[in-house]
């Protein structure tokens, strides 16, 4: 039920340029401004994987005008070994926070879900304004550490204990830099848990009269799942960070033992322990690449259904495997830690959930595929993304084999199979579902279409560009390359110094392509072709707004009223091949839930 | 388009197993006693990954080629067996393979974990710091002398912080920059990190093992090839973790046994 | 403390601003005539969000404290530096303080339900608990002050060692989010005294005091037994 009076300053729309654009309550705006954010975030992104590909390849050679980024890190314009480093953690922490989580699930999620269930908003319009501004923040936090006069912190994402915890001592950016790291991680889950309340009560609380749960679009269940995983994970994390600034500002010893000895000087520490930064880190880690990925299963799914012309071959089967996923996300997170020194029967007793996962895993893509079969596919730019998806995730699923196990785990355990198969899962896999949903929904949220040609371009540039990059991965990692190496100067890794080569002419090349989307994006918004409410013959609650780009409360005078199940295409209708969910047209030929 | 895509995909497919099948990128050759088992459960992952990822690859271009150019007047059609054919797939041809590779994986796993060193095995002490391994060697006598971090100056070369003033088994203790071990006797390696968290990783020995600040691990095993190898470390351990290596040398028994005369004679 | 006496009460049911047809999302009452389809499912009416809500705040702060609490039962058993101390006694009180809250924000609760429905045994000034419930609220995080200059006085501070860390980050956590729930009480209050309140925000705010004095028993043995 909602107030009714905050009710009535949220219907009437806003009309001062701020409160429409800037500080909006209007999910739809929220949405927007979230997407900017993981646009920027990716470029940067993007660009700090280029300097350490061009670094890995050309070692010691000068990028003209690294300088001017960092005087400190790269004098004369080479790089140094403590600003790869910097660089590697900085590109690692935005892609994973700022564009894996924030594009398909507070972006479209914003943006989608609520006009899925039927709603005119979120329940907590507040909240999530709230959200995303402290999301941004958070980013401008991280970002902040380059600005230091010892830079970022060089930890890794991961950040490990001790390193991350002793202090400066152990190395440039390990001080301030890795308390603007951690503050910006701790204020980055605070944005994403308002975030998941608003998901979750949308979810269960806003349905329009007629949407029951298993009436919802797969979208809408992945970014649910998604949102309850973020609930559990991000909680985990706020408090690792906190623990982690104390030890670096307040002198606790969390996470430091005793006895350590850096620069000859012995640390005045004690008592800490180095596990349980990684306990804790995991027990948030594993999820969060769930929820990295869950949200693009959802949303490939639901452009694969709208362009093969026919449901998924269970649509229940579908949703009880993303939260099956979800389930077991969280009895997995030791397998990252295989060889951390925690107790061996512990590897073991994580192995198994890790094995098992492949399961639904594997249902997942079988029922994409099994529903590809007899359907009427349609080739265009987002499906092209959504199927590149499919294959992206086979690729990286199927490496996840490997590393499940305990035993192969001592020789692939931090070489770059393992950042090839993350990178195929999250990087591209995940990529692939943020591109397949702007082609997608872009007519939507901008009345245009994007350009098919160009997006068709960008598509083939990418997909085959990135496995160019990625599959090589795997093989440096079974020749045993050590990963987070600004150089390779073993004996053993010569050898493999042109396939890094390789790599990084694929990677430039690959990157430049990107352009061709950026370029795509900001032409079509202005001077794309118009599109009209329902470009794609689709069914689910967006396509049957009243106005495209929808109206301030999404549906106008009315909110919808849902009689069918999200997906029936293939059926016999006055509209073609299909029947929307919010038309009482009695659909011929009814596809039952399966 | 649909063909071409689906082609596209079966051709990057079918490169990408070439360098596999191949043996282009291999790990270097096995030169340990429990590592047989490891191979052998990586030949079999890479047997099933490499079926699984070609046969869904080349199923998913089959099925993109078919159904992306069907007429007006085709009808939809359901895969044969509907769900429960694809829940039993999944369980029967994945499920149960992985399964069956995590119960094989358990004894190689066991070879490195759940056996216990020989009472034979040379003890030898390696310490991890930034950015370095050290070695030391018991002596003579056999025991090892206490650590004593506060004494640890690499300017005076106290690499371990040993205090061979005052504690006996330090006195005839052999600090190294390099591993040197006698072939086919087993070797019982004690992990000390010294600042932050390293690993010790050796491709060849099929043996990695991270080192945990406050943590005494150990790690047991057998070389069964003279040679010079190198240990790196794999844990992301400050600016100069790319560098930080040494050599292990694998000698037979009587150079093992000069060069460790030669080393004490230099403490 | 207001002497006013609140406007009448606005019963909910009935208040029904003509809206030119504007539905207010399912959770709203409104004619629920089905259009002649099948609705599979479907509940005609769907909770309050407040009311879900609230439960997805409390799943996440009791993660938030299970992290905690797992981090120092790991940081107990990994060293042995671990120097028992002796809690404040004044926490004892402020115990009493918060579950005394607790009870006086269920007096308010009931009151203000009754008030708002329209009731006729409704008292005038429902509103006084509220204050009542903040009051203690206030003492409580004041009360935790003096425990933490308590402890300072005994040369316990942050990184003293492990115990006082961990006694330190748990109140302080613990106090922030009993800091966030005063906010909440605020809001009530404002919302009553404007007549714009929902029962289903009081609820939830009460939910969420509720928890924080049980989240409060539960760190106090924590405490207790572990420190």
């Amino acid at each position: 039920m909602h107030d009714m009076s905050a009710h009535a300053a949220e219907h009437h729309a806003p009309t001062s340029f701020i409160r429409q654009h800037v500080f909006s309550l209007d999910h739809k705006v929220i949405g927007k401004q979230y997407y900017g954010l993981a646009l920027v975030a990716v470029l940067v992104g993007m660009v700090l994987s280029w300097l350490m590909r061009i670094h890995l390849a050309w070692t010691n050679y000068p990028i003209p005008g690294l300088h001017l980024l960092s005087a400190n890190g790269a004098p004369g314009n080479v790089m140094t070994p403590e600003y790869y480093l910097q660089l590697m953690t900085m590109h690692a922490t935005i892609m994973v926070f700022f564009v894996l989580t924030t594009a398909p699930f507070a972006a479209f999620g914003n943006y989608f879900l609520p006009i899925q269930v039927g709603a005119e908003d979120m329940p907590f319009p507040h909240f999530n304004m709230m959200s995303f501004w402290v999301t941004f923040v958070g980013f401008l936090v991280l970002m902040s550490s380059f600005f230091v006069s010892d830079g970022p912190t060089l930890g890794g994402w991961t950040q490990y204990a001790p390193l991350s915890a002793i202090g400066s001592a152990s190395g440039p950016g390990q001080g301030t830099g890795v308390v603007l790291w951690a503050t910006a991680i701790c204020i980055f889950c605070i944005g994403q848990l308002l975030g998941s309340l608003n998901f979750i009560t949308t979810t269960l609380d806003m349905r329009t009269k007629g949407m029951s749960m298993w009436r919802l679009p797969l979208s809408a269940w992945a970014w649910f799942i998604t949102s309850v995983m973020g609930l559990t994970a991000f909680a985990v994390l706020m408090p690792a960070t906190i623990l982690l600034i104390l030890d670096h500002v307040a002198g606790t010893s969390f996470f430091v033992p005793s006895g350590l000895v850096l620069n000859d000087q012995l640390q005045p520490h004690s008592g800490g322990s180095t596990l349980l930064w990684q306990h804790l880190f995991w027990f948030f880690g594993h999820p969060e690449v769930y929820i990295a990925i869950v949200p693009g299963m959802g949303i490939v799914s639901h452009i694969l259904i709208t362009n093969m012309r026919r449901p998924m071959l269970s649509h229940r089967v579908l949703v009880y495997s993303m939260g099956a996923l979800a389930v077991l996300s969280y009895m997995v997170y030791g397998h990252h830690m295989f060889l951390s020194g925690m107790n061996p029967v512990s590897s073991l007793a994580f192995s198994f959930p890790t094995l098992v996962i492949t399961i639904p895993s594997t249902i997942i893509v079988l029922i994409w595929m099994g529903s590809i079969y007899g359907s009427k596919l349609r080739i265009n730019t987002a499906s092209l993304f959504a199927l590149g998806f499919v294959s992206m995730f086979i690729s990286g699923g199927v490496s996840g084999f490997f590393l499940a196990q305990p035993s192969i785990d001592i020789m692939l355990h931090a070489t770059y199979f393992v950042v090839g198969h993350f990178h195929l899962v999250m990087a591209v896999a995940a990529i692939f579902g943020i591109f397949g949903g702007t082609y997608f929904w872009f007519p939507k949220m901008f009345g245009r279409m994007m350009n098919e040609t160009l997006g068709k371009v960008h598509f083939w540039l990418t997909f085959v560009g990135a496995y160019c990059i990625f599959m090589p991965f795997h093989y440096l990692g079974i020749a045993g390359n050590v990963r987070r190496y600004q150089a390779f100067v073993d004996d053993y890794l010569q050898p493999l110094i042109p396939v890094h080569r390789f790599i990084t002419i694929a990677a430039l090349l690959t990157g430049a392509a990107q352009l061709i989307f950026l370029y795509n994006l900001f032409h079509s918004r202005f001077w794309g072709k118009p599109a009209t409410g329902n470009p794609w013959e689709a069914t689910s609650l967006e396509w049957s707004t009243p106005t495209t780009p929808p109206p301030h409360n999404n549906f106008g005078d009315k909110l919808p009223e849902v009689f069918h199940d999200p997906y029936q295409y293939g059926v016999e209708s006055s509209t073609g091949d299909y029947v929307m969910q919010a038309s009482p047209e009695k659909v011929k030929s009814a596809h039952d839930e399966a | 388009m649909a063909k071409i895509f689906a082609v596209t995909i079966i051709v990057i497919a079918i490169l990408s197993a070439i360098p596999i099948l191949r043996h282009t990128w291999d790990p270097p050759a096995d030169i340990s006693t429990h590592g047989a088992r490891i191979d052998e459960q990586m030949s079999e992952t890479m047997a099933e990954a490499g079926i699984s990822f070609l046969a869904s690859q080349i199923l998913l271009a089959l099925f993109i080629w078919k159904f992306a150019n069907t007429r007006p007047e085709d009808k939809i059609k359901t895969f044969p067996g509907g769900a429960k054919a694809v829940i039993w797939a999944a369980f029967l041809l994945v499920g149960t393979e992985v399964l069956a590779l995590g119960v094989f994986g358990v004894k190689a796993w066991a070879d490195v974990y759940f056996t216990p060193p020989a009472a034979n095995a040379i003890p030898v002490q390696v310490q991890a710091g930034q950015f370095a391994f050290y070695f030391r060697y018991p002596g003579p006598d056999g025991t090892f002398g206490p650590l004593h971090p506060d004494l640890i100056s690499e300017a005076n070369a106290n690499f371990f912080g040993l205090d061979t003033s005052h504690d006996q088994d330090s006195k005839d203790d052999i600090v190294t920059a390099e591993m040197a071990i006698p072939v086919n006797r087993e070797i019982h390696l004690l992990m000390h990190a010294k600042d932050v968290g390293h690993s010790f990783y050796v491709p060849a020995l099929r043996v990695q093992q991270d080192f945990v600040p406050g943590l005494d691990l150990s790690l047991h095993f057998t070389a069964t090839q003279i040679g010079k190898y190198e240990i790196v470390c794999t844990q992301l351990c400050g600016l100069g973790h790319y560098n930080m290596k040494a050599y292990l040398e694998v000698m037979s028994q009587e150079d093992y046994d000069s060069w460790l005369k030669k080393q004490a004679a230099l403490q | 403390m207001a002497t006013t006496v609140p406007e009448p009460p606005k019963i909910e049911e009935r208040r029904d601003p003509p809206r030119l047809g504007i539905d207010s999302g399912n959770g709203g009452r409104r004619n629920l005539v089905p259009a002649g389809g099948d609705l599979r499912s479907v509940k005609d009416y769907a909770p309050p969000p407040a009311s879900t809500g609230i439960w997805v705040v409390l799943a996440s702060i009791t993660m938030t404290f299970a992290a905690f609490t797992s981090a120092l039962i790991v940081r107990q058993g990994s060293a042995l530096d671990w120097r028992h101390l002796s809690l404040p006694r004044i926490l004892f009180f402020n115990t009493l303080l918060l579950l005394a809250s607790s009870i006086t924000l269920e007096v308010a609760r009931r009151q203000v339900g009754s008030f708002m429905s329209g009731r006729r045994d409704a008292v005038a000034n429902p509103a006084r608990w509220l204050y009542i419930t903040l009051f203690l609220g206030l003492s409580f995080v004041a009360g935790q002050y003096v425990a933490w200059l308590q402890l300072r006085a005994q040369g316990l501070f942050l990184a003293t060692n492990p115990n006082s860390s961990f006694f330190y980050v748990l109140t302080a956590a613990h106090a922030l989010h009993v800091l966030g729930g005063l906010g909440g009480l605020m809001r009530v209050i404002s919302r009553f005294k404007r007549s714009i309140l929902r029962k289903s925000t009081l609820d939830a705010t009460s939910l969420y005091w509720h928890f924080m004095d049980v989240l409060w028993v539960y760190l106090l043995l924590l405490l207790w037994i572990k420190l």
